[in-house]
C-alpha cells in the first residue's frame, strides 16, 4: 500500500498500517546513513522549507539533513515565536512562502493546531515538527523505531512515560502512536502536569508513583521538564521534582533488565535523568537521535507520494 | 400610523396572557388587546393567524462596537441584526473605544442609535473607569445620560471591596450592576474549557471554578450589601447551583445564560474552530444540561446572545491568538424556540427569560403589551425553517458556529414603537 495522506500533522490520524510502512520505509532508508556518500536522488528538484516559529537545533537539523540526504533542496526560515509578534498573520507567511514553490513545508509552532490551521491553506504538504501541546509525530515516529530495532515488535510492550504529560507533545504523539501499534502505556508525573482525561487518548494508564509506572516496563521514558516554565506554580522546587519523578539508578532496576532509557532531548542532567543513567548501557537517546534523521526520510518520502521501499 | 395585529396567538406573561386575539398600536402604545377589533381608516393590518404574538424581545447583552470598533459592527448595522433576530430592544456592553465610562461617550450612543437605529439601543456604562477596575465610574452622570446598567463587561472587578462599593452606590442611584465573574488567576492563559478536548488537542484550558468563584464572590457581596447583581454569561452547572442557592435564602441575584451555552459543548472547538472559541468557554454535557435546568426551574432569568462581532480577520488565525465571542442576534430565537420543542420552557416561559425579566433586571418600560405600554412587538413563526447563511446575516461580522445549521422558528415581524422595522 502507498501512502495517501499529503500532511503529516498528527499520529492520531494514522493507522497501524501506515505507521508500519512509515517505520519500515525509515528502517530502509537508515542504512544510506551508514554510507561514504550519504546521499540517494530520490527527491531531486523537490524544495523542502523549514519553517520554525521556535527554537530547536535539534529537529531543525535533523530534518535538514533528511532532506538533503535524499537530494531534496532544504531551506531554514526562523520565524520570531509568534507570528502576531511579527505582525504578519500565518496564513499571509503561508502565502508568501506558498509563491516561491515548496514541495513540503515542515513546521514548527507554538500554538497548538497551527500546522492543521496551515495545511488547509496550502497545496503543498505540511509536516508538523511540533505544534504546541498538541503533536510532535516526527519523535513519536522515532521513538517507535527505536524500540521496535530493540525489542522487534511494539505490540505488547510496557512504556513508561514520566514528566510532564500536559505540556508535552512528545507524550501526546507517542500515546496515539503506541497504542496504535499495540504496546501499553503508563503515564506517571505530579498531579499538577497530568491533563483531565488523558486515559482516554488511548488505553492508558496514569500511575500516582512513578516506580508504579517503571515497574517490569520494557520502556522508560522521560521527559524534559521545562525549567524556565514550570518553575512558578506546578512544582515546589527542581530538588523535590527530581527525589520524585528523577530517574536514578534506583528506580531504573524495578524495570525489566533489558528496559532502554529514552528521552527527547535536550537532557536536564539531575533533574528528570541523573547523569549516570542518561550515559549507561541501557540509554538509548542517542540512538534516537540517530533515528530521527532515518524517520524524517521516511516521512518526507511518502508525503511526496514515494513508493514503498523494498 | 395605527397597526393592528390580527388573529395571532398572544403571549403576554406579564398580564397572564394566552390567547388568540388581535393587538392595535396607535402612536407607538399599545390601545388595545381583544377579540375583533375594528381598523380604524388607514390602519396597517398585519395577519398573524398561525403565528405567536409577543411583547418585543430584548437582548441584555450586545456588543454593538461603536464608538470605536465600527469595523466590526456599528449601531446601524447592529440594530439591524437586532431586527432580523426579531429584537425590539437591545443593551449594549461599554467595552467600546473609548469604554462607555462617562456622559459623554454615553451620549454618543443614545444619539447615534436615536438617528440610526432600528431598535431601543439602552446603553451599559463602565462600573470602573476605563473599565480598569481601580475607581468608581461617574455612575450617577452615566444614568443620567441614557445608561441602563453598568458593567466592566468582559473584566471582572477584581478587588472585591471596589465591587462591593459598587454595588452599594450603585444600589443607592437606583442602577443594575452586571459582573462579569471570571477568577483570572484561574483563567490564566487558557483558551478553552478545561477537559478532556482540551486534552486532547494540547491547549490550554480555563477550568470551571475560575467561574464558580467568581460567581459566588458576587453572591455574598450582594447578600453582605443587600443589593441587587445580576451575572453575565453563566456557563457552569456549578454557577448556577449557587444562584439557586442564593436565591432560595433571598439574595437577590438575577442571572443570563447565552444561547450556545445550552446548545454547544466544548466539543464544537474540534478542528480548532475558532467560531467556538468564547469566553466563558463552551463546557461540557452536564453543564449544557445544568443551563437547562436553570432555565426550567427560573434560576436562569434571562437569555442573552452576547453578540460579539470580530472581523473576519481575528477570527481566521490560529486558536490561541483568535479573539473571543460569536455573534448571536440573528440566530437567538430559533435556538431558544429549540427549548421549547424540548419541553424545557413553555412559550410564556421563553417570552419571560427573552423579553419580561430582561426589561425588569434593566429597569426599562419594555416586555410586556399592556394597555398603555410603548408599542414593541415580536411576530413570530414558530414553524418557519430556514438555514443560517453568512451572506444573509445582517451584522457585520459573521462569526457564528451556527452557520450552515438548520433552524426551525424565527421573527418575521419586529414591530418598535408601532413601526415594522423588519420583515422575513
Amino acid at each position: 500500500m502507498g501512502f495517501r495522506h499529503k500532511d503529516i500533522i498528527a499520529l492520531k490520524d494514522l493507522t497501524k498500517e501506515e505507521i508500519e510502512l512509515l517505520l519500515d520505509t525509515a528502517d530502509n532508508l537508515s542504512e544510506i546513513n551508514q554510507r561514504d556518500i550519504k546521499k540517494v536522488p530520490t527527491l531531486r528538484g523537490k524544495t523542502v522549507i523549514n519553517l520554525f516559529y521556535e527554537a530547536s537545533t535539534r529537529t531543525r537539523t535533523s530534518f535538514e539533513i533528511a532532506a538533503k540526504r535524499l537530494s531534496a533542496d532544504a531551506v531554514n526560515i526562523t520565524a520570531s515565536t509568534s507570528s502576531v509578534v511579527k505582525g504578519e498573520t500565518l496564513s499571509d507567511t503561508a502565502a508568501n512562502i506558498l509563491a516561491m514553490k515548496p514541495d513540503i513545508i515542515v513546521m514548527r509552532h507554538s500554538v497548538s493546531g497551527a500546522h492543521e490551521y496551515l495545511a488547509k491553506r496550502v497545496s503543498c504538504s505540511v509536516i508538523n515538527a511540533g505544534d504546541g501541546a498538541h503533536e510532535h509525530p516526527s519523535q513519536g515516529l522515532l521513538d517507535m523505531l527505536t524500540m521496535r530495532q530493540k525489542f522487534g515488535k511494539l505490540a505488547g510492550l510496557k512504556v513508561a512515560i514520566v514528566g510532564d504529560i500536559t505540556h508535552s507533545r512528545v507524550a501526546r504523539s507517542n500515546i496515539y502512536g503506541l497504542t496504535t501499534m499495540g504496546a501499553q502505556v503508563f503515564l506517571a508525573g505530579p498531579p499538577t502536569m497530568m491533563p483531565p482525561g488523558v486515559e482516554r487518548l488511548g488505553n492508558v494508564t496514569v500511575c500516582k508513583d512513578m516506580r508504579e509506572a517503571v515497574d517490569q516496563a520494557d520502556v522508560v521514558m522521560m521527559l524534559r521538564i521545562q525549567l524556565e516554565r514550570q518553575g512558578k506554580t506546578l512544582l515546589p522546587s527542581m530538588r523535590e521534582y527530581s527525589r520524585y519523578f528523577g530517574l536514578n539508578p534506583a528506580v531504573l532496576a524495578l524495570a525489566k533488565k533489558d528496559a532502554i532509557v529514552m528521552h527527547p532531548g535536550p537532557i536536564n542532567r539531575g533533574v528528570e535523568l541523573a547523569s549516570s543513567v542518561a550515559d549507561c548501557d541501557q540509554s538509548a537517546i542517542l540512538k534516537q537521535v540517530e533515528n530521527g534523521v532515518a524517520v524524517r526520510m521516511a516521512m518526507l518520502y511518502h508525503v511526496c507520494g514515494g513508493e514503498p521501499v523494498e | 400610523m395605527n397597526l393592528l395585529i390580527k388573529g395571532g396567538r398572544v403571549i403576554d406573561p406579564s398580564q397572564g396572557i394566552d390567547e388568540t386575539m388581535d393587538v392595535l398600536i396607535a402612536d407607538g402604545v399599545v390601545l388595545e388587546l381583544g377579540q375583533g377589533i375594528a381598523a380604524p381608516e388607514g390602519t396597517q393590518t398585519i395577519d398573524a393567524s398561525g403565528l405567536l404574538v409577543t411583547p418585543g424581545l430584548i437582548d441584555m447583552h450586545v456588543h454593538l462596537r461603536d464608538p470605536g470598533l465600527e469595523y466590526k459592527e456599528d449601531i446601524a448595522t447592529g440594530s439591524r441584526s437586532a431586527a432580523a433576530g426579531g429584537f425590539t430592544s437591545v443593551a449594549c456592553m461599554p467595552n467600546t473605544s473609548p469604554v462607555i465610562d462617562n456622559k459623554a461617550v454615553a451620549s454618543y450612543v443614545v444619539n447615534k442609535a436615536k438617528s440610526e437605529a432600528l431598535v431601543n439601543v439602552f446603553p451599559i456604562g463602565s462600573i470602573t473607569k476605563g473599565s480598569k477596575g481601580d475607581s468608581l465610574a461617574e455612575m450617577g452622570d452615566l444614568k443620567e445620560a441614557g445608561c441602563v446598567a453598568v458593567s466592566d463587561d468582559g473584566k471582572p472587578v477584581c478587588n472585591s471591596e471596589l465591587m462591593r462599593r459598587a454595588l452599594e452606590y450603585a444600589k443607592g442611584i437606583g442602577i443594575t450592576v452586571i459582573s462579569h465573574s471570571e477568577d483570572l488567576a484561574l483563567v490564566g492563559e487558557g483558551v478553552m474549557n478545561e477537559g478532556f478536548v482540551a486534552t486532547e488537542l494540547g491547549l490550554k484550558g480555563i477550568p470551571w471554578a475560575a467561574e464558580n468563584i467568581a460567581v459566588a464572590r458576587e453572591v455574598y457581596l450582594a447578600e453582605f450589601a443587600a443589593a441587587p447583581v445580576h451575572i453575565a454569561h453563566i456557563s457552569t452547572a456549578g454557577s448556577a447551583r449557587i444562584i439557586r442557592n442564593a436565591k432560595a435564602r433571598g439574595v437577590k441575584v438575577t442571572c443570563e445564560t447565552a444561547p450556545h451555552y445550552f446548545t454547544l459543548t466544548d466539543d464544537a472547538v474540534r478542528g480548532y474552530n475558532t467560531n467556538a472559541k468564547m469566553n466563558p468557554p463552551l463546557r461540557g454535557e452536564s453543564d449544557v444540561a445544568a443551563m437547562k435546568a436553570g432555565l426550567a426551574d427560573g434560576t436562569i432569568d434571562a437569555i442573552a446572545t452576547d453578540h460579539a462581532p470580530h472581523h473576519p480577520d481575528e477570527k481566521d488565525v490560529e486558536f490561541n491568538v483568535a479573539l473571543n465571542g460569536i455573534v448571536g442576534l440573528e440566530t437567538s430565537l430559533s435556538l431558544s424556540l429549540k427549548l421549547v420543542e424540548e419541553g424545557v420552557l413553555d412559550l410564556k416561559g421563553l417570552v419571560s427569560v427573552m423579553s419580561c425579566n430582561p426589561a425588569k433586571i434593566l429597569g426599562v418600560d419594555r416586555g410586556t403589551l399592556r394597555v398603555g405600554a410603548v408599542g414593541d412587538v415580536t411576530v413570530i413563526d414558530p414553524a418557519k425553517e430556514w438555514q443560517v447563511e453568512a451572506a444573509k446575516l445582517e451584522s457585520k461580522s459573521k462569526n457564528s458556529p451556527f452557520l450552515g445549521w438548520k433552524m426551525k422558528g424565527k421573527a418575521v415581524y419586529t414591530v418598535v414603537k408601532g413601526q415594522v422595522v423588519y420583515q422575513a
